[in-house]
């Protein structure tokens, strides 16, 4: 099957939900959610089946249509589209559970009359990652970044009634809109310095003596920037915690963990053409100083907070910044484990982590009313199972060994010394024990503090979420100590 | 095979942790543990009981089992012992059981695994796999103000940790393997500035874990806090992890860069002996008074350690110093946890663990008074028990290849100071046996009741540990040929 097919279906899947969801009136909109996981399963296990052009293919019509030129189809795409399905999939589960509080800021008392559409728009979104992980051009990749951002701005928005909602959104409009500016101001100038917006054209332009330098690397530095808003990178993190926190619980975990990994993969392939240029060290050693800034302000920006929500935004922050010393690192791959490898792990295990810390503060969330970590307090006796689960989940985003975030963490490590960047190696490692901190916070109120009175709800779970929550924990103990599926899954980055 | 070792107490947790009945499934583990574990250790040489998993290729990583050698084999048979003595003494506060056995059993699992893990990666793993459940324990079932001081030792230990990472990291990426086994075949020797600053890190890293002075004052409030089984297995067997790393991966590896460190490390050392051991003589508690005891008496095997580095250095084979550190590693981890043990029941007939409070307490409780005095007459160094063994040891390995009128190298000037710290060591021994045994009964212990049979057991199975490698301490040394 030709890989172009996955984003026609995804399309194809959220677009059908829409009607569907506008023609068929109905008190409970949950099935549409319920169906648009069953369908990105499908497509899911569809990707493993999915080709490019390659020589079995040869001979066949679709090898030699033109849209190869700006879509590929190798381990890196096949990679990053399983990653956002996976993502999507859950994030569909998160949203299934949160429809509560989307119906009460979005519709009517007692109607979910305005939830239908925010499923789809998670899986049109979903759609425009997978086709970010294809793009082979600038222009490819700035459509489908814009189709991203735009889904976006509306998926965070979506709590029209909610005034954190509304600000996030408009917070997210503002920020995303300037840096589609820089984004397109940066390709233009590329455009002008290479005279080409295909990145392996791209490539040799860039090691060639006749390109003028400086205008390409300002363009450069403007997609950089750019890129760096939609990872969170400091000094453009800044929207974030902000965000983050109006936004409505599964948009913000799409947003910290499909979003994110997408715009990893953008910048990845955006830099490929660069890495061996006469210009790579100057690019190489300004994503340094990004990284280590990244590591300092999402580190140590998590410590004060007390609303778990934002503690996890800044988490966000604090994992760019890990992934990011990986890019720095530049390796490319002599010794087994290359920069793409890495980042490649790293967004697996953080997605892992991440979405099973937002499964916790989505029940915390819709039962408690209250974001904050101290609704957490006692967890220990009210819900001895979900306590043992969060222990997990806390240990493994804080790096303890045995679990999935350790790895990630622990190849960072590898390549950044492998690199000899010893000063960004002892900023990680600083950043990594003030992890211990603010991660552990959560496991105190968790297990140390007596249950607050006033809301010592029990916590009941659902079985769907109770099995997701289930899968990820075992994922962060099984792959911790048995890597080699997920690494199976990165062959060929 | 070994890896089975590892399973009994991690599983048991597991099946703790889902409902199965806490108390008798931790002893049954415990008691099955301490069976294979200590058949095991005396037939460590025998390759059945290495096996490994490739868990990822590139970077090659195994999940891999195995004594390294006879070391590994004697912190076994420590680790089982003192799961098994944990797990049968002491008593859950009501409500708690499930906490209370789990944790005691994955501290050991972690410990355990780390001992017999011959992949390094695994090694450390395991010690942090067991640091979470000490922090919960003492956070959430500790004596006194435990919140701040597991929040103390979370981030001392966190920290400490850390540091130790990137040393092994950087001696991994040195040697280019994270197999230990194949680390220690290596004949290439690693440029002379890099092991400096391996060492360094080695020395500070697993320094911490051990309470090395000054990084040590975490670990005495922890103890002292500390509930009775989480106390035997961390004071007992975790904290050896950062010994067993010094002597099984710093010294061999890194024998330049140790060396290079010999004084300072010295120094450091004797501020564990002296320092601590003044500290010591002046607790108005038992548990604080144990708690410091367990942090000065890690400055002998230190000893041993640094008389090893040293006659590396020289050139010679220092016969004394691997069994000298392993034998008093052993004993020490047996005779503290047997002390933890008891002063949780002193606590628990008496209600007091101030010394202001006790008194006379053998009249009531002969037996108690008379297993205590076991174990404190072998953590001063009794002769024919085993800490004795392992001190003298010690001593002869600091002298050892001195010729007659020569001049004292610092090692042995060490030695001759850390002398003092047996005087210090009976002081305090001694005056908290007085205070809490002797003289006329007071309020707190004239209704005391003994300590009753069952409870009896773990002691007993301790004391007889440290009878039997003390009347014959080659049944230990032995391993290690």
């Amino acid at each position: 099957m030709p890989a172009y097919y996955l984003e026609a279906l995804t399309v194809t899947l959220g677009i059908l939900l829409l009607v569907a969801e506008a023609f068929v009136p109905s008190k409970s909109k949950t099935w549409i959610g319920l169906a648009g996981i069953v369908g990105l399963l499908l497509i899911l296990a569809l990707t493993f089946r999915a080709i490019g052009p390659d020589n079995t293919s040869e001979g066949k019509a679709w090898a030699k249509y033109a849209l190869w030129d700006i879509y590929k189809f190798d381990a890196a795409a096949r990679f990053y589209k399983i990653i956002a399905l996976v993502t999507a999939v859950f994030v569909l589960i998160l949203a299934v559970d949160y429809r509560s509080i989307l119906a009460k800021f979005s519709g009517d008392k007692g109607s979910e009359e305005g939830t239908g559409e925010y499923y789809s728009l998670i899986i049109i979104a979903t759609a425009a990652m997978m086709w970010m992980a294809s793009a082979k051009n600038l222009a490819f990749l700035f459509v489908s970044l814009e189709l991203l951002t735009v889904t976006f701005y509306i998926l965070v928005a979506f709590m029209k009634r909610n005034v954190g909602s509304l600000e996030a959104g408009v917070k997210y409009l503002i920020l995303g809109a300037l840096s589609t500016g820089f984004l397109v101001y940066g390709i233009a100038w590329i455009y002008g310095a290479t005279g080409s917006l295909d990145l392996a054209q791209i490539t040799l332009a860039a090691g060639d003596e006749g390109t003028p330098g400086t205008p390409l690397l300002f363009g450069v530095a403007l997609v950089m920037i750019a890129l760096g808003f939609k990872v969170g990178a400091a000094p453009m993190h800044f929207w974030i915690p902000d965000v983050y926190q109006g936004a409505p619980t599964p948009t913000t975990a799409f947003l910290s963990i499909g979003s994110k990994a997408a715009g990893f993969m953008a910048l990845i392939s955006f830099l490929a053409p660069f890495s061996h240029c006469p210009y790579a060290g100057k690019i190489f050693s300004a994503l340094v100083i990004l990284a280590c800034l990244t590591l300092i302000i999402g580190n140590f920006g998590a410590i004060p907070q007390n609303n778990f929500k934002r503690l996890l935004a800044y988490s966000s922050i604090a994992n760019a910044g890990f992934i990011l010393l990986a890019i720095a690192a530049n390796r490319s791959g002599e010794d087994g484990l290359s920069s793409a490898k890495i980042v490649g792990f790293y967004l697996a295990s953080y997605l892992i982590m991440t979405m099973a810390a937002f499964f916790i503060l989505n029940i915390i969330r819709v039962q408690s009313g209250s974001d904050n970590i101290d609704a957490l307090d006692g967890l220990a006796k009210r819900n001895p199972i979900l306590a043992v689960a969060a222990t997990v989940i806390m240990a493994s985003l804080a790096g303890v060994p045995l679990t999935v975030g350790f790895l990630g963490k622990f190849f960072v490590f590898q390549a950044a010394m492998a690199s000899q960047m010893w000063i960004p190696v002892i900023i990680a490692a600083i950043a990594a024990a003030a992890g211990f901190y603010y991660y552990f916070k959560v496991l105190r109120a968790i297990w140390w503090n007596a249950p607050n009175h006033k809301d010592s709800v029990p916590f009941d779970t659902t079985s769907i979420f109770s099995f997701a929550l289930t899968v990820l924990t075992i994922a962060i103990l099984v792959f911790g100590v048995w890597q080699q599926p997920l690494m199976n899954l990165l062959k060929g980055l | 095979m070994s890896s089975i070792l590892f399973l009994i107490p991690f599983l048991a947790a597991i099946a703790i942790i889902f409902g199965s009945p806490a108390r008798l499934t931790a002893r049954v583990a415990g008691v099955s543990t301490l069976v294979i574990g200590l058949y095991a250790a005396f037939t460590w040489q025998c390759d059945c009981w290495s096996s490994s998993i490739s868990v990822l290729r590139t970077p090659s990583l195994d999940l891999a089992f195995g004594f390294l050698n006879g070391t590994s084999s004697i912190m076994v048979a420590l680790s089982v012992i003192v799961l098994a003595a944990a797990v049968l003494s002491g008593k859950a506060p009501e409500g708690r059981e499930k906490l209370y056995y789990a944790s005691s059993l994955l501290i050991a699992a972690g410990a355990i695994g780390a001992f017999i893990s011959t992949n390094l990666f695994f090694f450390y793993a395991f010690h942090e796999l067991a640091l979470i459940p000490t922090f919960l324990m003492i956070g959430l079932l500790g004596r006194g103000s435990r919140k701040e001081i597991a929040w103390k030792i979370t981030v001392y230990l966190g920290v400490g940790s850390l540091i130790l990472l990137a040393g092994l990291v950087w001696l991994a990426r040195e040697c280019g393997t994270f197999n230990m086994i194949e680390m220690l075949k290596q004949t290439q020797e690693i440029d002379h500035t890099t092991q400096k600053s391996i060492a360094a890190l080695l020395i500070i890293g697993f320094g911490t874990l051990v309470s090395l002075f000054p990084f040590h004052s975490w670990a005495a409030p922890a103890y002292a806090s500390a509930p009775a089984p989480t106390a035997m297995l961390h004071a007992g067997v975790l904290k050896k992890f950062g010994l067993y790393g010094l002597l099984q991966l710093a010294v061999p590896l890194v024998p330049v860069g140790m060396n290079a460190w010999l004084t300072p490390l010295l120094v450091l050392l004797l501020g564990n002996i002296l320092w601590v051991g003044f500290v010591t003589i002046n607790q108005k508690r038992i548990d604080g008074m144990l708690g410091h005891s367990s942090v000065m008496h890690m400055g002998y095997i230190f000893l041993a350690i640094a008389a090893l580095i040293a006659s590396k250095h020289a050139g010679v084979e220092n016969p004394y110093a691997i069994p000298a550190a392993s034998v008093l590693m052993f004993a020490h981890g047996i005779s503290i946890a047997m002390l933890f043990g008891l002063a949780d029941r002193i606590e628990r007939c008496t209600g007091t663990l101030d010394l202001a409070d006790l008194g006379g307490l053998a009249k009531p409780a002969p037996r108690l008074a008379f297993l205590f005095g076991i174990a404190g007459m072998a953590s001063l160094g009794l002769p024919g028990l085993a800490n004795f063994s392992g001190e003298v040891m010690v001593f002869l390995s600091g002298f050892f290849g001195r010729s007659a009128g020569g001049a004292l190298e610092p090692v042995q000037i060490a030695t001759i100071l850390s002398l003092w710290g047996v005087v210090m060591s009976a002081v305090y021994v001694l005056r908290v046996f007085r205070k809490t045994f002797q003289g006329p009964t007071v309020n707190s212990t004239v209704n005391a009741t003994d300590i009753p049979l069952l409870e009896q057991l773990p002691a007993l199975l301790l004391a007889a540990a440290l009878l039997v490698v003390g009347l014959y301490p080659n049944i230990l040394v032995n391993l290690l040929h």
